[in-house]
This record gives structure tokens, sequence and C-alpha cells, in this order.
């Protein structure tokens, strides 16, 4: 019997077909997540064991009725005025203690900017879109404040600082270079938003 | 002058396709890095709204996903058309939502059951009564870092 000449040579002719059907596989079976969103700290259920007295004045009361209309400190406003409203509200600085504020200081509104606390209410009925709304201009009034220190003290916006310092990718030396920077400006604009219970009638 | 040689007529050399699993391959592997396994299938609406002032959700291991809104067509017959709650791949009620997170937490290693973070995806046109019970729930169990997961986009667009 002659022997053959080498081994004899595997068709790859199919590989091809076989790499599809995988990548339709994985095609079909994943998703690529939209995982972005506004992050909100809720409050502990046990209440704090000292009272403390907050002052009327320094609160900013924010209502949503169920048919998503707004009632600001007592008076019916418009959802686009809602974020210069509270701007307004949070750098008032009535006592003069903060001075990189540059609100109007009036005395019937906050003292400074963390003492000012905004309280949202909602009715049960309310739309979850109507509420994302609102707490999205919330959160936009104080990211505002806070890039127009951070642009005053680093020249760079206070969010774009968060989301590098908050990127894991980020390398530690730059990291806690901004940890610091973060920080201060929070401080500076510390987040104070109060959720009550939702109410039924 | 009969040095070069002539091309027959119509011979058009065959297209060498020895590469072509190495391309799709290569297409394989660059799906197989960018996307996540679904690990739920819907069985809820879930229309996100708009929001501009967001932020990434860093890390999947460290997240509790909790999905609201109205039951699908298939299965409004059985369960009507009031917003619920989803968890893992099933319809819970609102009690099971805390004993839901502990169990979830309990998963997940030692060193990431404090830092975990509730996502909620709820459609834009539930109502904030059921939120509201969520979120008396998570305080209940201690889960305060909570995430409103929405899209990128004008929040103005919600109104509509």
């Amino acid at each position: 019997m002659p022997r053959r000449k080498g081994a004899p040579e595997v068709n790859a002719g199919s590989m091809a077909d076989i790499a599809f059907l995988l990548l339709i596989f994985f095609l079909v079976t994943t998703t690529i997540e939209t995982d972005a969103g506004l992050d909100r700290m809720l409050p502990p259920i046990e209440p704090p064991d000292t009272d403390v007295i907050i002052r009327q004045k320094n609160i900013f009361t924010v209502n949503i009725n169920k048919n998503g209309q707004l009632l600001v400190e007592d008076q019916l406003m418009d959802l686009k005025d809602l974020r210069e409203a509270a701007i307004a509200f949070l750098e008032n600085g009535a006592d003069g203690s903060c001075n990189y504020c540059k609100g109007r200081r009036d005395v019937s509104s906050s003292d400074n900017p963390s003492k000012a606390i905004i309280s949202l209410k909602n009715d049960r009925e309310t739309k979850y879109s109507t509420y994302i709304t609102v707490q999205n201009e919330l959160v936009g009034a104080y990211n505002d404040l806070r890039n127009r220190e951070a642009q005053r003290l680093y020249n760079r916006d206070f969010t774009d600082m968060e989301s590098e310092y908050l990127n894991p990718e980020t390398p530690s030396s730059i990291r806690d270079d901004l940890k610091d920077k973060v920080k201060r400006v929070q401080d500076m604009f510390p987040q104070k938003l109060s959720e009550a219970e939702t109410t039924s009638n | 002058m009969a040095k070069f040689a002539k091309k027959k007529d119509g011979d058009l050399p065959a297209v060498s396709t020895a590469s072509l699993p190495d391309i799709v391959f290569m297409l394989l592997f660059f799906f197989m890095t960018v996307t996540t396994m679904k690990d739920s299938s819907l069985l809820v609406e879930n229309t996100l709204p708009n929001a501009s002032e967001i932020k990434k959700l860093e890390k999947k291991d460290r997240v509790i996903y909790i999905y609201v809104g109205k039951p699908t067509r298939e299965y409004q017959k059985v369960f009507g058309t009031e917003p619920k709650i989803q968890l893992n791949d099933k319809f819970a009620s609102i009690d099971e939502v805390g004993s839901y997170i502990l169990a979830e937490r309990a998963k997940k290693p030692q060193e990431l059951q404090n830092v975990l973070t509730t996502a909620l995806k709820v459609d834009k046109n539930a109502n904030m009564g059921l939120i509201a019970d969520i979120k008396q729930e998570l305080r209940k169990v201690n889960a305060l870092k909570v995430n409103y997961t929405t899209y990128e986009g004008n929040a103005f667009n919600n109104l509509q």
C-alpha cells in the first residue's frame, strides 16, 4: 500500500458560517444598556435624635399636584422658571456669611447655601415623568451654581471634574487631586433636597 | 515578441475567501466585548424619561435593578393595565421589594454590600404613588442609594 503524502487538508470553507452563527447569537442575546440617571440618596428611616429647628425662610417648598402643576413657595410656577427660582433661593445669602454668592440678599429668603433646603412634595397621582423633570431642574440648579464656582476657582466645570473623579479608569494620582477640589465645591453648595412622603389628596 | 504570455479571455481569478472567518471573528469579538448579556426579559413597558443632569452608573456588579411599568400587551389580559413592579423575571407586589433587595444584597461579595445602588427603571407614565411605596420599602431595608435611570436628553420632552 502506498503511503499518502502528509495529512489531508481540512476544508475551512465552512468556518465563516460557524463564526456568523456565533455572531448572530451574540447580537440577539445582548443589549447595549442605558445605564445613566439621576443619583439620589433617600433619607434614613429612623428620625434624627435631635430635633433640628429650621426656619421657614430657609425652606424652598416645591409641590407638584396630580396634573403636573407646580406650586413653588405658595405660588403657581411654570416648570421652565423653576431652575432660576431655585438658584436665586440657594445663593440668596441673607446673613452675608457667603462671600461667593451673587444673590439679592433678600431677608425673607435663605440665610446661606449651607442652610438652604429644598423640600419636594408630590401627589400620589403625579406622573413619574413630571417628577423626573422637576428633580432634573433642581439638581440642575445645584450643578449650575457649582459649575460657576468651579469655573472661577479651577477654570473647569464641576460636573466634568466629578465625572472624571468617579470614573474608575482615572489614575489615582489625578483622582486624589480632584477629590479635594470636588469636595470643596460640593461644600460651597451642599445638596439638601428633602423629599417628604407623598400626600394622597 | 512572444515573451509575454497572453491571458485567456474571460478567466477571472477567484477571490480568496480565506480571510473571511478572521473578519467575522473580529466582529464577533467586538460585539462580545461591548455588550452585556440580557439578564432578564422585560415584562413591563419601559420607556424611560429624559434628563440632562445625569450621572453614569459605572460598575454593573454594584447595581440592583427594579423595573416598573404597565404590563406589556401579552400580559395585560392577566395582570391588567395598572403599572406593576418587575423583579428579576416575574411580577411582584410591593411588600416583596424589601426581601428581594436583601436577597440580592446577600448574593454580592461582602465588600460590595455597603456600596450597592438600586436602579429604578420606571416607565414615564407610571404614577408616583407606586414609586413612593417602593422608596418607603427601600428605606426600610436601608438601601438608600437610588438611581432614577433615564435616557439622556432634554427633560422638558417628558411633558409632551
